[in-house]
């Protein structure tokens, strides 16, 4: 089994090329509209902000009681007082503010979030997500503010390469990893695909030049349709 | 006349316990009371119970409380920030306990403490593992989890500006969890950067009320270094 998916891989790479981390947060990014509120969760998805362009007016939100965060300062034009949920330097656009971490939370359980874009281990056809462990034997799980996140968003939309290193599929019926939340994935931008996550299970929308159906199936474990 | 500004550490760090249930403010290291939280070790509680975001950052503030031996179980979200190693460390070693909540829910049960709240449901942690132990019920068709409150004996906080009275700034995100705190204790101790006179801060900018607080501490500390 292992082989086979090993052998189909080497096949389909031949004949596409896979999209970057700043391509993937790039193809994110173009179907985020104007004046929605979003959260990008540490990690690939805070590179969606760097490709949305500042004329289209989207409020990113980070958990940690930030509205309105800009992108990375100057050097010499640091405040030393602001940081972003992944304790990167940022900056506060024009309209910003700043709230507690009760308030910035119940923006978030409340719904008043248009969309978070979160990284993730697995994804199930479901919609389960798990994010926050790889195993049930943590040494030391952290959770952060994933759980909140996940169930709180108006969607969840998850940016992850489309196997782990060793050629495992992401995309999977059920979660082996811990959960984070249940059925609460929209939508998943991988290197290779744009998928929906519909109540028949993974819907591709597009894949990237080269790759067919057949072969990004290959490639994962979940069942897949087209659109 | 009301005077909460204290002239010592020593004052105020008077009267706190061992076994002492004590709210650090913070998260990563912006907003974090380490001046506070070294005269709590020079003060020499020991058995203590924290609750912080994180679980202290290289080897100062509260990772040196940590690595003294004077908390018996810490409560926090994320233990694994950049660089734990002294509780990694320990917590490896059996000789801490962890007690993992997310984020959001960790900042309701501290507004519940303080807002008079003994529990609340959220839908946060539904179906995680997370959930277990926990009363779960369905309010209008969604699953929630039961949380209850989350006091403490002392909090430590770190303002920007601070009164005679208690009247609180924060700075950028250094607001964070120190607000949310400052509630939930029985006594609230700031360490704060700027002392002004009663009447200098705008009321509409005063972030907690000097109702909340119990000592300041003027700590002229400069800026936070970020890790």
């Amino acid at each position: 089994m292992r082989m086979r998916r090993d052998e189909a891989a080497v096949n389909v790479i031949a004949r596409h090329r896979p999209l970057t981390r700043n391509e993937m947060a790039a193809r994110v990014a173009r179907d985020i509209p104007e004046g929605w509120y979003v959260n990008l969760g540490i990690g690939a998805p805070l590179l969606v902000a760097d490709h949305v362009p500042v004329e289209r007016e989207v409020i990113f939100h980070s958990e940690n009681g930030v509205l309105g965060m800009g992108p990375a300062p100057a050097p010499d034009r640091i405040n030393r007082w602001l940081i972003n949920a992944g304790k990167q330097y940022v900056t506060l656009r024009t309209g910003g503010s700043y709230m507690h971490h009760a308030d910035s939370f119940g923006l978030i359980r409340g719904g008043h979030l248009d969309l978070c874009v979160l990284g993730a281990f697995q994804v199930a056809e479901n919609g389960d997500l798990a994010n926050w462990s790889t195993s049930d034997n943590d040494s030391a799980p952290a959770v952060g503010g994933a759980m909140d996140l996940a169930v709180g968003a108006r969607q969840v939309w998850v940016l992850m390469e489309h196997q782990t290193k060793s050629g495992e599929s992401r995309l999977v019926r059920r979660c082996t990893y811990p959960l984070t939340a249940l059925g609460v994935v929209k939508r998943v931008y991988t290197n290779l695909a744009v998928l929906d996550v519909t109540t028949e299970g993974f819907a591709v929308r597009e894949m990237v030049e080269g790759l067919t159906l057949d072969a990004l199936q290959k490639l994962t474990d979940a069942p897949l349709r087209g659109c | 006349m009301i005077n909460k500004i204290v002239q010592s550490m020593a004052e105020a760090m008077a009267g706190i316990r061992d076994g002492a249930v004590v709210l650090l403010g913070g998260f990563g290291s912006i907003g974090q009371p380490n001046a506070l939280i070294d005269g709590l070790i020079e003060h020499g509680a020991k058995d203590l119970i924290v609750v912080s975001n994180n679980a202290g950052v290289g080897r100062i503030g509260l990772a040196r409380l940590l690595e003294l031996g004077r908390v018996r179980k810490i409560i926090c979200s994320y233990p694994r920030t950049v660089d734990p190693v002294v509780f990694e460390g320990l917590y490896r070693a059996g000789k801490i306990e962890l007690e993992i909540v997310p984020q959001g829910t960790m900042a309701e049960r501290l507004r519940a403490a303080g807002a008079g709240i003994p529990a609340f449901f959220t839908a946060t942690g539904v179906g995680t593992k997370l959930a277990a132990g926990k009363e779960q019920r369905e309010i209008h068709g969604r699953k929630y989890l039961l949380e209850e409150a989350l006091a403490g004996d002392v909090a430590l906080i770190e303002a920007w500006e601070a009164d005679r009275w208690g009247n609180l700034t924060y700075r950028s995100s250094a607001r964070n969890f120190n607000p949310v705190m400052a509630v939930a204790a029985k006594l609230t101790i700031v360490q704060a950067q700027h002392i002004v006179d009663l009447g200098a801060l705008d009321p509409e900018k005063i972030a907690t009320p000097g109702v909340y607080v119990n000592r300041v501490l003027h700590v002229p500390y400069g800026e936070p270094t970020v890790t």
